[in-house]
């Protein structure tokens, strides 16, 4: 019995978390879509590690609403995006663009990775010399 | 001897990682305050209203022809209303106009507190909304601009202006900037 109680109750608090209130909402629901996509991709500069889509700042409603603005004056998911990155710079995008400031960010999982693995080999190499 | 040293490039490798971990973390900037993303670049439009009962209102026309300086201010913000001081000795010393644009404030609530604080300010726009800000890049207040003779952004100051900041930044940047 306590299983199901338990179950129940966790399962109720498991909800989608995002901060939009109804009435920032889109009438038009692919319109809407496109801003929670492009919300998700927006960090919040109050709370830098949220997204605007999440963060229940002052500053993150605003900028939901000038996302659905944007939108609805006709401009691409990218443009949005630019309009932006173009005020607050390449911090306020989630995902850091590819730059050539920034592949260094980008390639290191990589170059840790393959250095991880080059290092593997070359010790197996050294103990099948050994034998 | 070889061996030796192919086997320290990992600690090396790390203590390099730790290095550049630990430089930041003890240079007493703050990671939060981002730099601004749109100097060298011209301010943006302004056409605000006025924040006081039978002022002018701010536009972009305002800041052209000298260097100035442009302050977003709220009144329910405390370290703005530590910063008007400052402000006023810049205005005064450095003989450099002030605009403020009020963040998000209630004309009740700007007119006692700037008796209050004293005003700087040639002009004070009121951006009710917050689209001013968001336009100038600004994502808290207060933040204070300078701007050159032509309209171009060349510095921005996050947080308020300390008598240090004036006396480091701004009094050498307006020196620089009248040239």
């Amino acid at each position: 019995m306590k299983f199901w109680i338990v179950l129940a109750l966790s399962l109720m608090f498991a909800v989608p978390v995002f901060a939009v209130m109804p009435d920032e909402m889109l009438k038009d629901p692919a319109e809407e879509a496109r801003a929670r996509v492009i919300s998700k991709q927006l960090r919040c500069l109050v709370c830098q590690g949220e997204d605007i889509d999440e963060s229940g700042a002052d500053l993150a409603a605003d900028l939901r609403l000038l996302v659905r603005e944007r939108i609805t004056a006709g401009d691409s998911n990218e443009e949005v995006l630019a309009f932006i990155q173009s005020r607050y710079g390449d911090y306020v995008l989630m995902n850091p663009p590819v730059k050539s400031t920034t592949a260094l960010l980008w390639a290191t999982p990589l170059l840790a990775l393959g250095g991880g693995v080059a290092m593997v080999v070359f010790y197996h190499r050294q103990q099948r010399r050994k034998r | 001897m070889k061996k030796t040293i192919i086997a320290l490039i990992p600690l090396g490798l790390f203590l390099l990682m730790v290095g550049l971990v630990l430089v930041p973390l003890f240079d007493g900037k703050d990671p939060s305050i981002l730099p601004s993303a749109m100097l060298d670049k011209p301010a943006p439009e302004i056409s605000l209203p006025a924040a006081e009962d039978g002022g002018e209102g701010l536009s972009l026309q305002d800041l052209q022809g000298a260097v100035t300086v442009v302050n977003f201010f709220a009144s329910w913000c405390l370290p703005c209303a530590a910063e008007q001081k400052i402000l006023a000795q810049l205005a005064a010393e450095e003989k450099v106009p002030v605009y403020g644009i009020a963040y998000k404030d209630r004309r009740s609530w700007l007119k006692d507190w700037l008796a209050r604080t004293g005003n700087p300010f040639i002009k004070i726009g009121f951006d009710e909304s917050g689209r001013a800000a968001i336009d100038w890049g600004v994502y808290g207040v207060p933040e204070t601009f300078v701007i050159d003779q032509s309209g171009i952004i060349r510095y921005k100051h996050v947080g308020p202006v300390t008598p240090n900041d004036y006396k480091n930044v701004f009094k050498p940047l307006l020196a620089e900037l009248k040239k």
